[in-house]
């Protein structure tokens, strides 16, 4: 018998309402997303019995929509892994191979949707936390642009990066998925988009762009991003842009030298914001209790022991590149960085349609391979962070195998152009 | 002071500066929608939601009304608007803290560079406003069954995390306690005109303040005493004062402490003091060691929100100082009236209504003497009877139209509203005080003179006191219902009839 994939945290049906554009179909929904009644764990030990009293935004589009719920997936604690190793509620196998990982951190959704436990999923994105399991898996994944879908009921990491997003067997299919979650929310201020033009989800049509036409798009492929990964993965991308070409695309390289900052900009903005979002879990209001000896700063030192290694190297390195007499070093200087990877895609997007790279430079690692070296992690999402930092939608939609191991095809697109890559992907899985 | 006591203090100089937290009035908390007014006998964490309790996943959205509060003070205090509002994360780990961060205003307060004059023995003196920011109140803390060594247990209440809080921070231009009670009580008095302020409610103003002494000859003809110099000196911060008098009380005290200290050879440590109202000193809670290191950044939760025409859109009204110079103008008052009937909003609106419909002088009687003084004995406000001030002006009329007379109504009516919550007419009615019409006078004076032969012989024995007599007899028979003037006339009258026939 094949071994278990650990999929879920906690497996629990909520029935959608009505007959709405998701009636009949299940989706799966990353533990870090408050369901009310339901337990939301992060994939953290801190919150093993927190139970939401409200409904994140999404989950509540989702019921409307008439989709039902299947469960709460596993996930990297609050986010921070890109296998699903680091979740307290043991690893989730990759499908595909089930000596490897998902990818992460939302890797429950994505070997959900691939094992076919589930229909679609929600994962979300911080620095590639979609993308990269999509890639592992085989299955669609998108992050859209920052502010087209609502956080409210999101458990933070870093709030100024991060975006829910679908992930599903094929484009279309997440692409219908985004129609249901994207819009604005008075709850989260950060989905405001234009006081006169309004919101784009107002007026957009996500799936109806999944019609698979190419002709004359403009493709840049971004060399900075092909450079570095693994041959095989390489291969595989190349064939993908090719593929797209034979369809009436063009391709044409282009050069992001900001890129090469990513990982480094995004590790400090990440864990900065990390420190803060996670301070909340102090065990007064909810999370493991530090018990009632000694004094409060203690009791806040012993609710926090419950965190995993990972988060707590995280909040660690997040505390110091804040500390005064280091923010200009590190937060400031990160900062500047995003600001001149923002600039180098805009202007990118003058000349392309489409940034074009693979998900991820490298194939699905084994189990257990990446958590003893923390850096070999960090350095895997070179080609996602960047557009997190950027703030732009992007997609990872299957590119074929290479040794059997699935490899993911990255199209970015500008602010808001949405349309523009699920048209541009749905070309590649069609 | 005297003379000796001058000499004494003539080698050091007061420095205090002030940060003042203002709640602002706003119907809703700054991030959320639950309501910022305490219900009666609320039970703890009742008032709250997933936002305000920082709940995993909630997410802030600004109260717009917080921030058009906060503009409304920035032109109050002649301050400059920032064109763009954006906030910051100030992170500190403390039980009453929700999130252990507090959504405040670090390098980009709402405003900056204002002012406020205060006069202070008659001398007029601006302080400056360094910076005033938006910033969310944090929770209360119960230490159960004592102070915060005492306790056993600590109980935390977030009903009133999340209410808008305005910090205000001055520079360092105060040169006594005296000063800091006269800023304080004009700044009150300008938030309460604004109506975002009500300074009866528990916690709407906490002050601290910082305060250090300066040899005397550092400072300016000016008054200014420079930056070297105040960045030498040893200061303490005082914390919880609540009030003006309470910060002049708290300042008064430690400025003496540290008076004494510098006269015994002993110098101030930099550290942090608590006021301790009730025993009515400051007490050491802990060494400043350093700056605390507070790791702001950006909240990208919330978008800059965009203000540049709000200074123009919102409008304030007049304030007290221009008000009270009108009052003297326009209605002819003298300053201790003018400034009784500005003192609040409420009463110079009411006083403008009352003015509008009789003469100013009867209305400033009225309202500043009358009324504040009954309301005064009674620890009372007009806030207090701010829906029964229709009544008032009722009342007002039936003495303008010399329906009832104004010792009545001064003594009898208005406190019997007052105590007993009725209206006027169902006092006058129950205690029979309209006027006492003509035919009641005549019968009442008939009968004093019949009942009072050897009053009325004296009188027409010339001695003075007689009439009055025989005026207080009508009075006490009509029940004080007669115009005293019109019985003085009527007992004239008759007796000089009398004495013909």
């Amino acid at each position: 018998m094949a071994p278990k994939l650990n999929v879920y945290v906690t497996e629990e049906t909520v029935p959608g309402a009505g007959d709405g554009p998701l009636a009949g179909r299940s989706v799966g929904v990353k533990d870090n997303i408050s369901t009310k009644g339901i337990r939301t764990t992060c994939g953290s030990r801190m919150l093993a019995d927190y139970v939401p009293p409200y409904d994140a935004t999404v989950v509540k589009r989702l019921t409307e929509a008439g989709a039902t719920i299947t469960g709460k997936t596993n996930m990297d604690e609050f986010g921070m892994g890109t296998t699903t190793e680091t979740s307290a509620f043991g690893p989730t196998r990759n499908p595909v191979d089930p000596t490897r990982v998902p990818g992460g951190s939302s890797g429950g959704s994505a070997a959900a949707v691939a094992a076919g436990e589930t229909d679609l999923a929600l994962g979300s994105d911080t620095g590639g936390s979609v993308r990269c399991p999509a890639a592992f898996c085989g299955v669609v994944g998108i992050k859209p642009t920052y502010g087209l879908v609502s956080r409210y009921g999101l458990v933070a990491y870093a709030n100024s990066l991060e975006q829910i997003g679908p992930l599903a067997p094929t484009v279309s299919e997440a692409a219908e998925l985004l129609d249901v979650i994207a819009g604005p929310d008075e709850r989260d201020a950060t989905t405001r988009y234009d006081d006169r033009e309004g919101h784009p989800a107002e007026t957009a049509t996500y799936a109806d762009a999944a019609d698979g036409d190419v002709d004359g798009l403009s493709i840049g492929v971004c060399t900075e991003l092909v450079e570095g990964a693994d041959d095989r993965v390489a291969e595989r991308f190349e064939a993908a842009v090719d593929e797209l070409v034979a369809q009436g695309a063009e391709a044409k390289e282009v050069s992001l030298p900001s890129v090469e900052t990513a990982v480094q900009a995004y590790y400090v903005i990440a864990t900065s914001e990390a420190s803060s979002n996670l301070a909340r879990f102090d065990g007064v209001r909810y999370g493991q209790s530090g018990g009632y000896d000694d004094n409060w700063n203690q009791a806040f030192a012993d609710s926090r022991a419950s965190f995993g290694p990972e988060v707590k190297r995280r909040i660690l390195l997040g505390t110091f590149a804040l500390s005064a007499g280091y923010q200009d070093r590190y937060y400031r200087k990160a900062q500047d960085a995003r600001a001149w990877i923002r600039r180098d895609f805009d202007e990118t997007f003058d000349e392309v349609d489409v940034v074009a790279s693979p998900t991820m430079p490298v194939l699905p690692f084994e189990l257990g391979e990446s958590l003893s070296d923390p850096l070999t992690m960090y350095l895997a999402d070179a080609n996602t962070t960047p557009v997190n930092l950027a703030n732009l939608p992007a997609v990872s939609v299957p590119a074929g195998r290479a040794d059997g191991l699935p490899v993911g095809l990255q199209l970015v697109g500008p602010r808001f152009g949405e349309k523009t890559i699920i048209r541009a992907a749905s070309a590649v899985d069609a | 002071m005297s003379t000796q006591a001058s000499a004494e203090r003539a080698d050091l100089a007061v420095v205090i500066g002030l940060e003042v937290h203002v709640q602002l009035e706003t119907d809703t908390k700054i991030f959320c929608g639950c309501s910022t007014t305490a219900k009666e006998d609320e039970a703890p964490n009742s008032r709250t939601c997933p936002v305000c309790l920082g709940l995993p996943g909630a997410l802030p959205a600004v109260n717009e009304a917080a921030v058009e509060a906060a503009v409304r003070v920035g032109k109050a205090l002649d301050a400059e608007i920032a064109p763009e509002t954006r906030f910051h994360r100030k992170n500190y780990f403390y039980p009453d803290l929700p999130k252990n961060f507090q959504i405040s205003q670090y390098d980009a307060p709402i405003c900056r560079d204002g002012s406020i004059e205060v006069s202070v023995e008659g001398e007029r003196r601006e302080v400056v406003i360094r910076r005033a920011h938006l910033e969310e109140d944090p929770g209360s803390i119960v230490h159960a069954g004592g102070s915060i060594d005492t306790a056993d247990y600590t109980l935390v209440d977030y009903n009133r995390a999340g209410t808008p809080l305005m910090e205000i921070v001055t520079e360092p231009d105060f040169r006594s306690p005296d000063e800091t009670r006269a800023f304080l009580a004009k700044l009150e008095e300008v938030l309460e005109y604004l109506s975002i302020f009500d300074g009866g409610r528990d916690g709407s103003l906490r002050i601290d303040a910082n305060v250090s002494l300066v040899p005397a000859t550092e400072v300016a003809d000016d008054g200014t005493i420079d930056k070297e110099t105040l960045a030498a000196a040893n200061r303490t911060e005082v914390k919880n004062i609540s009030s003006h008098k309470g910060a002049e009380k708290a300042l008064a005290y430690e400025v003496t402490r540290q008076r004494n200290a510098i006269k015994r050879g002993r110098a101030i440590d930099q550290e942090t003091r608590h006021w301790d109202e009730s025993r009515g000193i400051t007490v050491s809670m802990r060494a400043k060691e350093e700056e605390k290191d507070y790791r702001y950044f950006d909240e990208a939760d919330i978008p800059p929100l965009q203000v540049a025409d709000w200074r123009e859109r919102l409008s304030i009204p007049e304030l007290p100082d221009a008000r009270r110079e009108r009052f003297r103008e326009e209605y002819g008052l003298d300053n201790e009236a003018a400034a009784k009937l500005t003192s609040t909003k409420q009463v110079a609106d009411f006083y403008e209504d009352v003015a509008g419909e009789f003469d100013p002088g009867l209305a400033a009687t009225w309202v500043a003497d009358v009324l504040l003084g009954e309301l005064n004995y009674r620890d009372m406000g007009v806030a207090d009877v701010a829906d029964r001030l229709g009544e008032v002006v009722t009342l007002i009329r039936l003495v303008d139209k010399e329906e009832i007379t104004r010792k009545n109504a001064e003594e009898q009516v208005l406190r019997s509203m007052l105590d007993e919550g009725v209206d006027p007419e169902t006092v006058i009615e129950r205690e029979g005080l309209g006027t006492a019409d003509e035919d009641e006078v005549v019968v009442a004076v008939r009968e004093a003179i019949d009942a009072n032969p050897g009053a009325v012989a004296d009188y027409h024995d010339g001695e003075d006191g007689a009439l009055n007599y025989l005026v207080g007899q009508v009075m006490g028979a009509t029940g004080g219902t007669a115009d005293p003037g019109t019985v003085n006339e009527r007992l004239r009258a008759t007796l000089a009839e009398a004495n013909e026939g």
